[in-house]
């Protein structure tokens, strides 16, 4: 039986933990981008945590539910109302048939997620439930919801009230540290440049989406050269390379885009710093005007953060009995 | 007098013209209609209508063109009477 959508927010899609392997053919992982949010989300109704669930940026959706089931919302801090009630986040909460979820204002972080039990039942492209709206497949019919869509639903069992515990949720701030390795192709940045990208507060612009995060901030300078054949003329521009998920690049030197989930997989911009894994997901709850520092660390610190976020995870499997 | 006070359900960037060259929307001072689309907030390049939320005289907005707004961040006041 199918969750019907009544309003879709803006940009809601489905998603699930993405289809990692396609990027050498342009394809990019996709998936939520608060992965953790979408796992916790799932393990809370009693499902896989790589079940499709619903991921809404900036605006949440309203929702009918046609049968007795278990939802759960995690990610950003926006109020869930059931029937106009307002309902716990971070909770498997029971709705029964005709009963609609609609949301409060976001309040901090960007993006919700919505598990049902049983998960969203589309069917699977190259392996993953996730959306990939420019590619027009995946998820959905391949598109962002809409009004009047009915999204089928599996079948699951959880247990009502299944919370996540208080110091395992995640809070929301509007100034975060992001932590990135540098490179490539920060030696092409001059040492002001540099200094200035790693010194200097970045505000998160309205372009904030699952392709790309783009900051405002002071101009960078960058070592004038003779740009090799295939290079654009701006010293910005490199001969075409692969872009790594979680590069930055700085087009012109003004503006910081780091790539997300949904990001092209190459092209002629230098990429100065890749912001770490295990922080990824703190980049996709970040809403415009968020102020943004980034923050050098080593690789061996970074592969030291992810080591951490798993074992962060662990502890939640094992908080919600997974 | 009662009043209603229309806030951004979005952050993004307030705009109170459909396009650079085309008028506001409404100017302060204006009768509205709950219906009636009052400004744009725009993010991730999408456009969406901030609406009146209910009849009555639009005498102020609270924010001015293009700046920065926050989700529940107060936009402009209606009286309604």
């Amino acid at each position: 039986m199918p969750v019907e959508i009544i309003e879709p927010g803006l940009g809601s899609s489905i998603q699930d933990l993405g289809r990692p392997g396609y990027y050498n053919v342009g394809i990019p992982p996709g998936g939520a981008l608060d992965l953790a949010s979408a796992r916790i989300a799932n393990l809370l109704v009693g499902n896989d945590e790589g079940a499709a669930v619903i991921e809404s940026p900036y605006m949440g959706p309203k929702l009918r539910f046609t049968e007795d089931t278990l939802v759960a919302v995690t990610g950003a801090t926006m109020e869930p109302r059931l029937n106009g009630e307002t309902v716990p986040q971070w909770e498997a909460v029971p709705v029964t048939a005709g009963d609609e979820l609609s949301f409060g204002f976001l309040e901090a972080g960007a993006r919700i997620y919505i598990a049902v039990a049983g998960g969203f039942d589309v069917p699977e492209a190259l392996g993953s439930r996730s959306t990939y709206p420019i590619g027009r497949f995946g998820g959905f019919q391949g598109r962002p919801l809409a009004a009047g869509d009915a999204v089928p639903v599996g079948s699951g069992s959880g247990t009502p009230g299944t919370s996540v515990p208080e110091h395992l949720r995640p809070s929301w701030t509007r100034e975060v540290d992001v932590r990135v390795v540098l490179g490539l192709y920060d030696y092409r940045l001059a040492p002001a440049g540099l200094s200035a990208f790693l010194d200097e507060s970045w505000t998160l612009t309205p372009v904030a989406d699952r392709m790309g995060f783009r900051y405002t901030g002071p101009t960078l300078e960058w070592i004038e050269r003779e740009q090799p054949f295939g290079a654009g003329s701006d010293p910005s521009n490199i001969v075409d390379a692969g872009y790594p998920v979680g590069s930055i690049q700085v087009p012109g030197g003004v503006e910081p885009i780091i790539l997300h989930r949904d990001a092209v997989s190459g092209g002629g911009y230098a990429m100065v710093a890749t912001v770490i894994s295990a922080d990824m997901d703190l980049v996709g709850q970040c809403s415009p005007g968020a102020t943004t520092r980034f923050r050098a660390v080593s690789l061996d610190n970074a592969l030291a953060a992810r080591h951490e976020y798993r074992s962060r995870l662990q502890e939640l499997r094992s908080a919600l009995g997974a | 007098m009662p009043e209603h006070v229309v806030k951004s359900p979005l952050p993004g960037v307030f705009y109170r013209r459909p396009s650079p060259d085309d008028p506001v929307f409404v100017e302060e001072g204006a009768e509205v209609t709950a219906e009636q689309t009052i400004g744009l907030v725009e993010v991730m390049k999408q456009f969406a209508e901030v609406k009146a939320g209910a009849a009555g005289t639009l005498s102020s907005f609270a924010v001015e063109n293009e700046s920065t707004v926050g989700p529940g961040d107060d936009i402009a006041t209606i009286e309604t009477s």
